[in-house]
């Protein structure tokens, strides 16, 4: 009975058969009994009759056996699976442990571009893919003009417009704002210690409401405390909480003195909300107090508004609204005539896209960076698969042979690259993980939301994603390539180097070119970026930013009227100015409320005293309020004069403007001398200045006016000193000496002027170190290529070089014919990488600044550095060719 | 006596199966004829629980199958005893033989355990 019988080995030849083995099984037992019972002299009928009264319910019997032998069935395939799965893992891991080396570069590889991947996903979802931290955030729409270029003062509206845009609108839930002009450092908080700085936002009552931010303790503002004369409340951000108080768990109701004044606290806010990261990236605000509308009436523009639309209104709505709405709006209702100055002005669009909109195209590109080193680390895998499998194809051949299918062979292969690429994308995590966490404590750097970045589960499941569709496709191609291959051939294919690896050293061929292209490609851009980044650090600012370093001040601000102001500020002003000029190594030193790169405003719109210009040709000028020095400590180019401390509040008016207000109103003319008009005043061109960049590093600038602060109002003052030693050496003793003329000066942080400007390029500079690194990693990965093509071909070919050395083949014309070889891959995937080089920098003209999308130093440079890597990855092997000892080749057979 | 109806313990059957199977493979009615013989045809096992028995020991693991010609040269089922029905058979007869040493001395006893009348 041991030995399976001959039909046995056909009956089920179409797969298992529960019901029908169960039916088998009960008829034998049956016909069995019926035989006993016949020998034991039963009739032949009366026996079957007997046996099946004996055997009860057969159809229930056999249903039941058919139940349990599927069950069996099905349980025993799984099994299989699952015990061949684990076969094909001990094999692997066995396969893998003989070829540490192997594996080491394959998982490497893996994790530096899974990480890559993994890091960049998770900036594109915080600040593209995934709403906005607020709640309905959908909802939120930011409210402004289209972009022109004069400035902030342009993007926002007054009190009266936001009571009446607020009053007449029908599709938002609310609307609320914040005032725009606060400074950095614009409070001083006191009776704790020293004097600290620190920075404060006025926002509109219901701010907090309309964007759904809750306190973590105590409450928001109620409608009394934003009307004029209600006692002063602030709210906490929840870090200056913990920095500037400890995280004191009592701190609400608690009084603290801001600039003097005694201030509640009523409230910290949910560590979830970062203003800055939203409003104003790369700074950090620390207190929010009521903008009581009534105070501000005079001010002219200074709010934003953001709205929170009703559910279901879509944005196009909304612009419907606000048309019909702007015509009734005031500037001021005091003045009739600034009815309807916002037609056309109240554009409403996705808060999420004022936010990150601008970064869309760069982090687009950020994305298909990292999706190329992606594609180069798979075709480097797939290149080193081959390599191992054109090795072992002996191996496989015997397993064929002892009658492994196909499928269970591209299954082992497939199983290898899973196991790879999964042991990379291990390390992959743990390179974006903490590639994440440095990002997310770049506070210098101007972006959104960067602060929120954290790996999670979304960026766990991309993880998962990319390593395993990596492993399946770049895993398949050797797979299928080594199942496909002849049996026979592989066995009795003695040397390597016949049919089957020339064959495989085309397919490697091809891998390696299209690796050198993409790595072309991802070159090319980073070369172009980078050309844009110098160009852009190259732009003249119109000021010298190196050297000088700013610090805000604070002064006594409180005389009555303002002619006494402007005496008692004057005086003020001159004696620190003074004082600080004194200092050793003080070059020059003065004053201004708005720094370039920062804040600005603008007032109105001079005129050129008897000229006449059609409504609109006039630029309102952006206005700085500066004392004497400042031009020359900012190191601003000026012809004429500047101003002086004889300028005081009874002589004649007097203002600088810059090249570009000239070009405007005196063209062709001098203007020094003349008169502008504002209303009926008159004050008069004493000089002019080079334009100053602004509001960035890469925009153009606009008309600029500046005025002196003995005789206009400032709003504010930034204390600049140009100095011949490092600006922080500077600090204490500029800091002892305002500390003298006025004890009440905080600390106040001493901002090299440098930063500034680094604050407003670090966009760029971020993205394209990013692309720099990730074209970085590609002509590794690519020079990995080269160097695994080439010294395999070197090693498949020893003894063909041992016989051609043999027969008086010169060492150097072994090395030249490898590198050559290596020369012919090398120039094919830079003919091909630069043509798709085109193509791609064409995607990314938008991102480029001052520069062509083919400009040749960039094309020619990044081809000459490509084609060094490729040639010292291929000299390598070279060398190892030309010292292959013919003797030592030739017995190796 | 009416041997048909002495009914089984429950377990008592799996026991018995895997008992039957430890000389080498044999069919469901070998089985039968095996038990019925060894119990002096005292115990009559059925085919509506022989069967599913059978075949429910076989999804556990504890036998494995296999096709083959009987004695009178028909296509039958063979079951065998895996290891792991081995072992699973020495626990059972551990189990029974301490099981039924505890009950014949219950049932053996004359007189009350001295300790509990004086207490």
């Amino acid at each position: 009975m041991k030995s399976t019988p001959l039909w046995r080995r056909y009956s089920r030849l179409l797969g298992p058969d529960p019901a029908a083995d169960v039916k088998d099984e009960l008829r034998f037992h049956l016909e069995t009994k019926i035989d006993d019972l016949v020998a034991q002299g039963w009739h032949s009928e009366a026996a079957r009759q007997e046996a099946e009264r004996q055997f009860g319910d057969l159809r229930a019997l056999q249903q039941i056996g058919t139940t349990l032998g599927h069950e069996m069935e099905r349980r025993k395939q799984l099994n299989d699976y699952w015990n061949d799965s684990l076969q094909d893992i001990r094999y692997t891991f066995r396969t893998l442990a003989r070829d540490r080396g192997f594996a080491a570069v394959s998982i490497l590889i893996l994790a530096l571009a899974i990480g890559a991947n993994v890091a960049v996903f998770s900036v594109v979802n915080t600040l593209l893919l995934r709403p906005l931290p607020f709640a309905d955030s959908h909802e939120l729409v930011w409210i402004a003009p289209p972009a022109t270029n004069c400035g902030l003062s342009c993007a926002t509206y007054s009190a009266d417009a936001y009571q009446e845009f607020r009053m007449q609108s029908r599709v938002y839930q609310d609307v609320t704002g914040y005032f725009t002009f606060s400074t950095v450092d614009n409070l001083r908080l006191t009776g704790r210690g020293e004097p600290q700085s620190a920075t404060g936002i006025f926002v509109v009552g219901n701010f907090f409401q309309v964007l759904g931010v809750h306190p973590a303790m105590g409450r928001l503002f109620t409608p009394e405390e934003a009307r004029h004369g209600s006692h002063p409340v602030a709210l906490l951000a929840n870090s200056y909480w913990r920095r500037q108080f400890n995280a004191d768990p009592d701190i609400v109701g608690k009084a603290v003195d801001l600039n003097g004044t005694l201030v509640t606290v009523i409230g910290v806010l949910a560590a979830s909300f970062d203003f800055g990261a939203v409003f104003s990236p790369g700074e950090r605000v620390d207190l929010f107090t009521p903008y009581i509308l009534d105070d501000w009436r005079d001010d002219g523009n200074d709010l934003t508004m953001i709205g929170r639309l009703k559910p279901g209104v879509t944005v196009a709505q909304a612009l419907d609204d606000a048309n019909r709405v702007a015509p009734d709006m005031y500037f001021s209702v005091k003045y009739p005539e600034t009815l309807g100055r916002y037609r056309g002005n109240l554009v409403p669009g996705p808060l999420k896209d004022y936010v990150t909109g601008k970064l869309r195209h760069s982090l687009i590109a950020l994305w298909c960076a990292v999706g190329v080193i992606l594609l180069i680390a798979g075709v480097n895998l797939s290149n080193l698969l081959l390599a191992r499998a054109a090795a072992r194809s002996k191996e496989f051949a015997v397993r064929g042979a002892l009658g492994a299918s196909r499928g269970r062979i591209v299954r082992q292969l497939l199983m290898e690259s899973l196991v790879l690429s999964g042991a990379g994308a291990a390390f992959g995590l743990g390179l974006a993980m903490s590639l994440i966490s440095w990002l997310a404590h770049q506070g210098s750097v101007a972006l959104p939301l960067l602060s929120s970045l954290r790996i999670d589960g979304e960026a766990l499941g991309w993880t998962v994603f990319i390593a395993v569709s990596t492993a399946m496709l770049f895993g398949l191609l050797p797979g299928l390539k080594m199942a496909s291959g002849n049996l026979q051939n592989a066995l009795k294919d003695s040397g390597a180097g016949a049919g089957l690896g020339r064959k495989h050293e085309r397919v490697r061929a091809i891998l390696v070119v299209s690796e050198v292209a993409l790595a072309c490609v991802l070159l090319v851009s980073a070369g172009l970026l980078l050309r844009s980044f110098v160009k852009v650090l190259d732009v003249d600012l119109g000021f010298q930013p190196d050297r000088a370093a700013s610090v805000k001040i604070e002064y006594d601000d409180s005389a009555s009227s303002g002619e006494a102001s402007r005496a008692k500020r004057g005086a003020i002003f001159e004696q620190i100015i003074t004082r600080v000029s004194a200092l050793p190594g003080v070059e020059a030193a003065g004053m201004s409320d708005n720094l370039p790169l920062g804040p600005n405003r603008e007032w109105d719109t001079p005129v050129p005293k008897g000229k006449t210009f059609a409504p609109g040709e006039l630029p309102d000028p952006l206005v700085y309020v500066i004392t004497p020095g400042f031009i020359r400590a900012m190191g601003i180019r000026h012809r004429g004069r500047d101003f002086t401390w004889a300028d005081g509040p009874h002589s004649e008016r007097v203002v600088l403007i810059n090249e570009s207000a000239a070009r405007v109103y005196w063209p062709g003319e001098d203007p020094v001398d003349k008169i502008l008009m504002r209303g009926s005043e008159e004050d008069r061109v004493i000089g002019v200045v080079d334009d100053v960049h602004e509001e960035n590093v890469e925009s153009g600038t606009g008309s600029q006016i500046y005025y002196p602060a003995t005789q206009q109002r400032p709003s504010g003052a930034q204390l600049v000193i140009r100095t011949s030693l490092p600006p922080a050496t500077l600090a204490a003793s500029v800091l002892r000496a305002l500390r003298e003329l006025n004890p009440k000066q905080p600390v106040a942080e001493f901002r090299p002027i440098r930063t500034i400007v680094d604050r407003a390029v670090s966009p760029r500079r971020f993205f394209m170190l990013l692309v720099a690194a990730f074209a970085g990693l590609g002509l590794l990965l690519a020079a990995l290529g080269i160097y695994g093509v080439i010294s395999y071909s070197v090693a498949q070919k020893t003894q063909e070089i041992g016989v051609r050395m043999a027969l008086g083949a010169s060492t150097a014309r072994v090395q030249r014919d490898v590198v050559l070889n290596t020369l012919r891959l090398a120039l094919a995937g830079i003919g091909l990488g630069i043509t798709a080089s085109f193509a791609s920098a064409r995607l990314i003209s938008s991102l480029l600044f001052a520069t062509s999308p083919w400009d040749p130093t960039a094309y020619a440079g990044m081809m000459l550095a490509l084609l060094a890597v490729t040639l010292i990855s291929g000299y390598i092997p070279a060398r190892r060719a030309s010292r292959i000892n013919p003797m030592t080749a030739l017995r190796s057979q | 006596m009416d041997t048909t109806k002495l009914e089984f313990l429950r377990g008592t059957l799996d026991v018995l199966i895997l008992k039957a199977l430890v000389w080498g493979p044999l069919h469901g009615y070998a089985i039968t004829n095996l038990i019925r013989r060894h119990s002096d045809d005292a115990l009559l096992v059925e085919e509506g629980t022989l069967y599913p028995a059978l075949w429910r020991l076989e999804n556990k693991g504890l036998l494995d199958s296999e096709w083959g010609l009987s004695e009178n040269n028909r296509k039958a089922k063979f079951y065998g005893l895996t290891q792991a029905g081995q072992r699973q058979l020495r626990l059972e007869v551990k189990t029974w033989e301490a099981y039924a040493t505890a009950v014949a001395k219950v049932l053996d006893a004359t007189r009350p355990p001295m300790s509990e009348t004086i207490a």
